[in-house]
């Protein structure tokens, strides 16, 4: 069948659903494709049928779906991560059990195993990281910065629009067809019409298109607002250390989401247009995919990890009763690894077939990055040195980090000597190295933040003893399934294979699947530890805003901040302003007058984008020709209504303001201010008192 | 008002010396590549080097990208960009020349 | 803090308008020189794989058999004049001009924007008479993916135009809209620069090379 000769549904047909697989072929294999997918429509039935029978559509709609509230947007894209880790952990289970089920082939059969790490791969970096990262980012960059909102609010809700489409591909990719085969990289020529005519590469392809525009939209969004939106008196030198990495960040995405879209695109054009860039004949050359991927994928790692060094500058300095210590030299520190990721793309390929001489040079600029990297890690130490630490959920995530990050740092400068890589190249032990910065790292990081700032977002802490629990877990879990890779890497156990047969690799194949079973076990702590939190939501409330007595400006307004976050825009006069303001007794000022706020005012564009984007992605994957360009027609028609739309402010009045405001301020003086000593208890309203002692 | 239409012609005319500039700039290159043919590496690298000079023009009388305090974001924001696709693009053409003189890929 | 009377954006000195409006233009505005450069790191790329593959012409036409260097000429000249033009349409809109001067430019840059698509659009018609399509080569795949990417930008600047007109009518000449055409004359200004590196490394590139 080629482009030409589609009808009315494109090559969609009955044999695109996996229970018809099931009924032909009744095997482990297609028992597990046909769960997914069952655990995929039963997930939607849940959803829609609580939604309905809690009568809770209207506020979904209302108060979510069509809000431009930064702080909203930002939960809902960590509610998407979430979801989307769960599959991904639940595949990567399904994958060491696979590996753990030999010598031999194990339960399932190698397509699937494939479409296994090929999801697992694309789902965990760009649709867990990626939006978790987002969304704290999202929740926290205005109110650390003291800002209304992000610069371009409805943007920012296209982009969360986008994202949750692309995403939701790759669900639709269990139930309907099948996903790629070639991996998170989908390198061609695999990938290509030749070797995959079927959907799975276009489905990915579309996905990371999609997404891609979406992510590169929210990295304009964050620079602008850090650079223009600043309060007065926020000097680039007093900014958080979490923004400073949110800009890196930032800049890191508008740079190298290019080349993933441009590789994305070429390859879509070979593979719907006959075009000629990838392939093996008539002049195509994979390598020059190889070389876009990774240009786009080296900085990818670090637009990550910054954000997650960010968090853990604040964690530690928070619990460590201490000033950040060497704020400059982690700035620069920073700044340096952003613009050193750009010139390390090359050692994902030293063994193409390019001279020594390249190799040595991008060796070179690939160890160059481990000494600023160096530098942070010092930093936190001496931060953590000599402080009054408590032992809490966040610090301890920290802790872990430092240890097994150190770890998964150094075998990073191991495989950045050419000669090493060319020995472990598509080894496990690279599966092990980055799993080993990408969970100690990028998630350890997020689950910090989730619990540090969770408090701040709903007004209520999380539970401390689960949340000990699945730190616990979560390390445990990470050490008994990864740190094993790194032995068979070494021993010579390729990466990605359904099948082995050595029998040297057996134990560690049985301990490595033992830690996904713990991992598991971490991910539903997770989930216990909210649902035990709601539950017991009235014992934890802290109204005033300040449960761990930290130091930046987002804790000096209500948990959760009302709408326009700020009653009154903040005046800076220090890098820890709140903790500044905290010692001079200034905090919780009283103003003078209040102003009217404009805020934006709700708006359905971002959800219809998603709508229209996803059933345009579903067209193009399944040659639905008149769909997709009905679709086209309508995205463009609806982006340019949109912008026909002239009231798009609302007017929160100064009265409002006051009478709120004024009723906080309240609750803050009549309120006790509790010891560090009790701030797990219930008595922790949200009002600190000032630790004197570690603060001089 | 009279201030005000000051300011109209200053502005009209910086963009007509851009446009003008950028049009002698045009007509060199063309000439140049009619009159001695582009094979040569010479002639080549002067019609590069008259490009670089209209992007340069270009970015300053339409653009107004200079080194005012005003404009002073836009115009580092523009030079680490430059820094930015210049390790991009020297990057892969080194890259991917050397692959193809080592994989003899093209007659080179 | 009192802002200097000359700014950086042509028009972005709206003098009598109040101060959050300027503010607020001035953050939209960098928001889109953010997202230009990021555009720029797509077209720089396409410039990158299309100097990897000026050899792999897999025997297919070249740059000598394909290019049409009047037709470039004649469009260069069209493109450079229409980013001349929507500059004084800006102008013409910031100082207040009277309404037949504002239509005058506008017009005259739409006009210019259409006859580039047009002579574009017969250029690569010529080219696939010859045999020069995206199909034959991966030669040919860089330059379509490339120079039909920039003509896909000036048709999105031409429809973007229109429907600034339309409001314009609609709405006269508010703050929302004067920043809107700061950004369209910001774009269209873009896309000369990167025609600029067509002209220079895709056809007098591609001659003098292959």
């Amino acid at each position: 069948m080629t482009t030409a000769e589609t009808g009315f549904f494109g090559r969609l047909s009955w044999d695109a659903f996996p229970i018809a697989g099931l009924i032909q072929t009744p095997n482990a294999n297609e028992i597990v494709a046909n769960s997914a997918a069952a655990v995929v429509l039963v997930g939607v039935v849940a959803v829609v049928g609580l939604l309905t029978w809690f009568r809770l559509w209207g506020p979904l709609w209302r108060d979510w779906l069509t809000s431009a509230d930064h702080k909203k947007i930002g939960i809902m894209y960590i509610v998407f991560a979430i979801v989307m880790l769960a599959r991904g952990v639940l595949e990567g289970v399904v994958m060491r059990a696979q590996q753990a089920a030999g010598p031999g082939d194990g339960f399932l059969e190698a397509e699937h195993f494939a479409e296994l790490f090929s999801t697992h791969g694309t789902i965990m970096i760009f649709f867990v990281a990626v939006p978790f990262v987002f969304g704290l980012a999202n929740f926290l960059i205005p109110l650390m910065i003291g800002a209304r909102d992000v610069a371009f609010p409805v943007m920012n809700q296209i982009s969360l629009g986008l994202t949750v489409s692309a995403g939701m591909m790759l669900m639709v990719s269990l139930v309907v067809g099948e996903f790629s085969t070639g991996g998170w990289t989908a390198y061609p020529p695999y990938t290509g019409a030749a070797f995959n005519p079927g959907v799975g590469p276009d489905y990915w392809i579309w996905a990371i298109v999609v997404s891609g525009i979406g992510t590169t939209l929210t990295g304009i969004n964050f620079a602008v607002t850090i650079y223009k939106l600043r309060a007065p008196g926020m000097k680039f030198m007093r900014l958080p250390m979490y923004c400073w990495t949110i800009i890196c960040s930032s800049i890191l995405i508008v740079f190298a989401m290019p080349p993933l879209g441009v590789a994305a695109l070429m390859l879509a054009a070979d593979r719907y247009l006959d075009f000629h860039f990838f392939t093996n004949d008539l002049g195509g050359n994979m390598m020059n995919y190889a070389n876009l991927f990774w240009l786009f994928g080296h900085p990818e790692v670090y637009l990550l990890v910054l954000p997650a060094y960010g968090i853990y500058s604040e964690v530690f300095s928070t619990f460590s009763a201490k000033r950040l210590y060497g704020y400059n030299s982690l700035v620069i520190a920073t700044m340096s690894i952003a613009v050193l990721s750009f010139t390390v793309w090359l050692h994902h390929f030293f063994t193409m077939g390019q001279s020594a001489l390249i190799n040595a040079v991008f060796g070179i600029a690939t160890m160059l990055i481990a000494i600023p990297t160096g530098v942070k890690v010092y930093d936190w130490m001496a931060t953590l040195y000599r402080g009054r630490i408590r032992f809490s959920v966040p610090m301890l995530y920290g802790l872990a980090f430092l240890m097994l990050f150190v770890i998964g740092g150094l075998s990073g400068v191991i495989l950045a000597n050419p000669t090493v890589d060319y020995q472990v190249h598509n080894t496990l032990f690279l599966v092990a190295h980055f799993h080993n910065v990408l969970l100690p790292g990028v998630l350890f990081g997020l689950l910090a933040g989730y619990n540090y700032w969770f408090p701040k977002a709903f007004g209520f802490r999380l539970n401390e003893f689960w949340g000990r629990i699945t730190v616990l877990l979560w390390t445990f879990g990470f050490m008994l399934t990864f740190l094993p890779l790194y032995f068979v890497g070494l021993m010579g156990m390729p990466r990605r294979s359904f099948s082995w047969e050595n029998p040297d690799f057996h134990p560690y194949m049985i301990v490595a699947v033992l830690g996904a079973l713990v991992i598991l076990l971490a991910l539903l702590s997770v989930i216990v530890q909210l649902w035990i939190s709601i539950r017991d939501r009235e014992k934890t409330r802290v109204p005033v805003g300040d449960p761990w007595d930290a130091h930046t400006l987002e804790w000096s307004i209500p948990a959760p901040p009302p709408p326009y976050n700020f009653a009154i825009i903040p005046q800076v006069t220090d890098r820890d302003d709140f903790a500044a303001a905290k010692e001079r007794g200034a905090a919780y000022p009283t103003p003078d007058a209040y102003e009217d706020i404009a805020m934006p005012r709700n708006t359905g564009i971002g959800f219809l984008l998603c709508v229209l984007s996803g059933i345009w992605m579903f067209a193009l994957v399944w040659w639905i020709w008149w769909l997709a360009a009905l679709m086209t027609v309508l995205i463009i028609l609806s982006f340019i209504a949109w912008t026909f739309q002239t009231d798009t402010e609302e007017v929160i009045p100064a009265d409002e303001v006051r009478k709120q405001h004024q009723a906080w301020l309240d609750l803050v003086h009549n309120s006790t201010p509790v010891d560090r000593d009790y701030e797990a208890a219930p008595e922790n309203r949200g009002l600190a008192r000032p630790d004197l002692e570690a603060a001089t | 008002m009279d201030k005000r239409s000051e300011m109209h012609r200053r502005e009209r005319r910086r963009y007509i010396v851009g446009y003008g500039g950028s049009l002698l700039l045009t007509l060199a290159v063309f000439t140049i590549a009619y009159k001695y043919g582009i094979q040569t590496k010479g002639v080549y690298l002067s019609i590069a080097l008259l490009g670089l000079a209209q992007l340069i023009v270009q970015l300053v009388y339409f653009l107004h990208i200079d080194r005012r305090r005003s404009s002073r974001e836009d115009l580092d924001l523009v030079l680490f960009s430059t820094l930015v696709l210049l390790i991009i693009i020297l990057g892969t053409v080194w890259i991917m020349g050397n692959l193809a003189v080592r994989m003899h890929t093209y007659p080179m | 803090m009192k802002r200097a009377p000359t700014h950086s954006y042509p028009g972005l000195n709206l003098g009598r308008r109040h101060a959050s409006a300027d503010k607020a233009s001035e953050v939209v505005t960098f928001g889109f020189w953010v997202f230009l450069m990021s555009d720029l790191v797509y077209f720089g790329l396409m410039f990158a794989i299309y100097i990897t593959m000026i050899d792999a012409q897999a025997g297919g036409p070249g740059p000598h058999e394909l290019y049409d260097l009047k037709s470039i000429f004649a469009q260069t000249l069209i493109l450079l004049t229409s980013s001349l033009t929507v500059g004084l349409a800006m102008l013409a809109l910031k100082y207040n001009l009277p309404r037949a001067r504002i239509v005058l430019w506008f017009g005259v840059t739409l006009v210019l924007g259409l006859s580039f698509l047009v002579l574009e659009i017969r250029d690569f018609m010529a080219m696939a008479d010859k045999g020069g399509i995206p199909q034959r080569s991966g030669f040919l795949s860089a330059f379509y993916g490339l120079v039909p990417l920039h003509g896909l930008h000036v048709a999105t600047g031409c429809i973007w135009l229109i429907v600034l007109g339309i409001q314009l009518r609609l709405f006269g000449l508010t703050d929302r809209l004067m920043s809107r055409v700061v950004r369209l004359a910001l774009f269209w200004h873009f896309l000369d620069l990167i025609w600029i590196g067509i002209i220079t490394i895709v056809y007098f590139g591609g001659l003098s090379y292959g």
